[in-house]
């Protein structure tokens, strides 16, 4: 009900000198026509959902610092908060190890993956032929194959190689996974730049090495960077084959939250404190890189 | 270096292949190496338990897998999951996104807020929300149910597929929200101004001009989304396995079941077929859409 009605409010509050005119004009005058009222009720709306959405995530960390006593007792604001259960995450189950992994995996597998696409997009924005278009999409069309329709083959082909619970294992299936995605993102982002600067370098007796190394590179640097950590993002919270291809060595962070799932004893607070952890800089990563995501997220599709 | 550029198409082509022969070779394999193979155990009696047994199954799989109850409710969960996780986050994130286009007070932190679950991964999501907040006695859930009188609902044991619905949704409403956000920016005040001038409401601006002009990002998203909520699988793994009984097996855990659980190599090989035959359905269009998008 609150939605609707101020709905009429939200919508004339972009313009605060039509609004005025309309308030006093051919809408009968109300207390909901005033534009502070409005405002208001517009703010209260939208910090009242986005505190809803959040709340999870501030009740984990708020949990991550109490004791598993506390986490398990009525829900409270009021504790004294305490480090122990970070000190048993880190001291009892190996938190490091897991996360070391990750790190690995996840930075592995996205710098593989701008190896490879960097002069595949070049070529593909710069020196487009008529089978370019066709090529893009054939490799989106390659991250649609659901990972389920090929987890029996690469399970047995990862076992009779060895590479079951590896972190080259998951580094290869991530690169592979994101190399799509990476590609053309990339594209988008060299699309972007002026070919005039890449012509006149060329003038100037470029190769095109240098070409791609002096110029291309820090030009779109920016660009690079936003692709770069959408993959981190991509390969960290990445749990299919992370659940199915590992167990112990190699096993990254989402596995070993997994192990939370059949506890023993009381375990609230250290599964916070883990939780907290693992998502933390993935978090910062996505605040910071929300804009250009929705590129790599959908192929262009949406600008 | 000259001696090429001299000769002009051909050359270009050569150098356009060779920069781009790593990642199409990988990508191929990556494509054709796995997908025949699935194809080809799909074919074969293969079980990892049973050694001796062995050979050219025909649709033996298939039969089996289609004769197969747990098929059948796989399905019909996946189908519930995949609708309801969209029409949530459809919907909400249409609203929210018309919400967080209005100017507010700290509209900029409140939007980070409303769509940071996406960047959680899912292990995480799943835990948190199966532990803290929809448990039966101590959750936050049950408390707020308590303090408000009601009675408090065992939700992993009395809705369990919708719970797994509200954590999915929880996760994915933020990407539809981020998505339409972004569509949002490129609607035409100017429209909206001349629309509010011939004195239309709200509502009709949003009916008449909002929605229209977010039909491209709205179809994105759901094709997007429908992709990732078919294989739905973390989100189960760690909370229910599956069950109780079948009520949370979709395609995705079903498939596992068989492949991991049971060692089923050719029935769950099938079980695959099918999932790739669903996903390409809907793959077929987001890559049309994209394709038109490539043209413009």
């Amino acid at each position: 009900m609150t939605t609707s009605r101020n709905k009429p409010d939200e919508a004339a509050a972009l313009s605060l000198t039509d609004q005025e005119a309309m308030a006093t004009g051919n809408r009968p005058p109300s207390w909901l026509a005033s534009a502070g009222t409005k405002k208001f009720g517009i703010t209260v709306l939208g910090w009242t959902v986005a505190l809803l959405i959040f709340f999870p995530i501030f009740w984990m960390v708020l949990t991550g610092f109490k004791t598993e006593a506390a986490a398990i007792a009525d829900p409270s604001l009021i504790f004294s908060p305490t480090l122990e259960s970070y000190q048993a995450v880190h001291d009892r189950t190996g938190y490091a190890r897991f996360a070391i992994n990750s790190v690995v995996v996840a930075f592995g597998s996205t710098l593989l993956a701008l190896l490879i696409a960097i002069p595949s997009a070049y070529s593909m924005a710069f020196l487009p032929t008529k089978r370019t278009k066709g090529t893009l999409l054939w490799m989106l069309s390659t991250k649609m194959l659901p990972p389920v329709g090929v987890l029996v083959p690469i399970y047995l082909l990862f076992r009779d190689v060895g590479l079951l619970d590896t972190r080259t294992g998951l580094i290869i299936v991530y690169t592979l996974m994101n190399l799509p995605i990476v590609v053309w993102m990339l594209y988008t982002f060299f699309k972007d730049m002026p070919k005039d600067i890449l012509e006149a370098g060329r003038m100037d007796g470029a190769s095109t090495f240098q070409e791609v190394f002096f110029l291309l590179l820090p030009l779109t640097l920016p660009g690079i960077a936003s692709t770069g950590l959408l993959s981190v993002i991509l390969s960290w919270n990445e749990a299919f084959w992370s659940l199915n291809l590992t167990s112990s060595n190699a096993a990254p962070l989402t596995a070993y939250i997994a192990s939370f799932s059949s506890p023993e004893g009381l375990f609230w607070a250290k599964l916070s404190a883990a939780s907290t952890m693992a998502i933390a800089p993935i978090l910062v990563f996505g605040w910071l890189t929300q804009k250009q995501m929705v590129r790599g997220l959908t192929f262009g599709a949406v600008k | 270096m000259n001696k090429t550029r001299a000769s002009g198409r051909t050359v270009g082509g050569l150098r356009t292949l060779s920069l781009q022969a790593p990642a199409v070779t990988l990508l191929l394999l990556w494509m054709v190496i796995p997908l025949g193979m699935t194809l080809w155990f799909s074919f074969q009696r293969y079980n990892l338990l049973m050694p001796g047994m062995t050979g050219f199954a025909g649709l033996e799989n298939y039969q089996y897998l289609f004769s197969d109850p747990a098929l059948w409710a796989a399905m019909g969960n996946t189908l519930q999951l995949v609708g309801w996780v969209l029409a949530i986050t459809v919907v909400g994130g249409t609203l929210l996104a018309v919400l967080f286009q209005q100017e507010f007070a700290g509209r900029g932190i409140a939007r980070v807020l409303a769509i940071s679950p996406f960047f959680v991964m899912p292990t995480v999501s799943a835990l948190v929300w199966k532990n803290m907040m929809m448990h039966p006695s101590n959750g936050v859930l049950s408390w707020v149910a308590e303090t408000f009188g009601f009675q408090a609902v065992d939700w992993f044991s009395s809705l369990p597929l919708t719970s797994i619905v509200i954590i999915v949704a929880w996760q994915w409403l933020p990407f539809a929200l981020l998505i339409l956000l972004t569509a949002m920016q490129s609607l035409d005040e100017d429209q909206v101004e001349a629309a509010r001038m011939d004195g239309a409401g709200p509502v009709a601006i949003f009916f008449f001009i909002t929605l229209p002009h977010l039909k491209r990002a709205i179809s994105v998203v759901i094709m997007i989304e429908m992709i990732f909520l078919l294989t739905i699988f973390a989100e189960i793994f760690v909370t229910t396995s599956g069950g109780p009984g079948l009520a949370t097996t979709n395609l995705a855990y079903l498939i596992y079941i068989r492949a991991l659980l049971d060692f089923d190599v050719g029935t769950a090989s099938a079980g695959g077929v099918i999932a790739i035959i669903l996903a390409n359905i809907v793959a077929i269009f987001l890559v049309r859409m994209v394709a038109k998008n490539l043209e413009d």
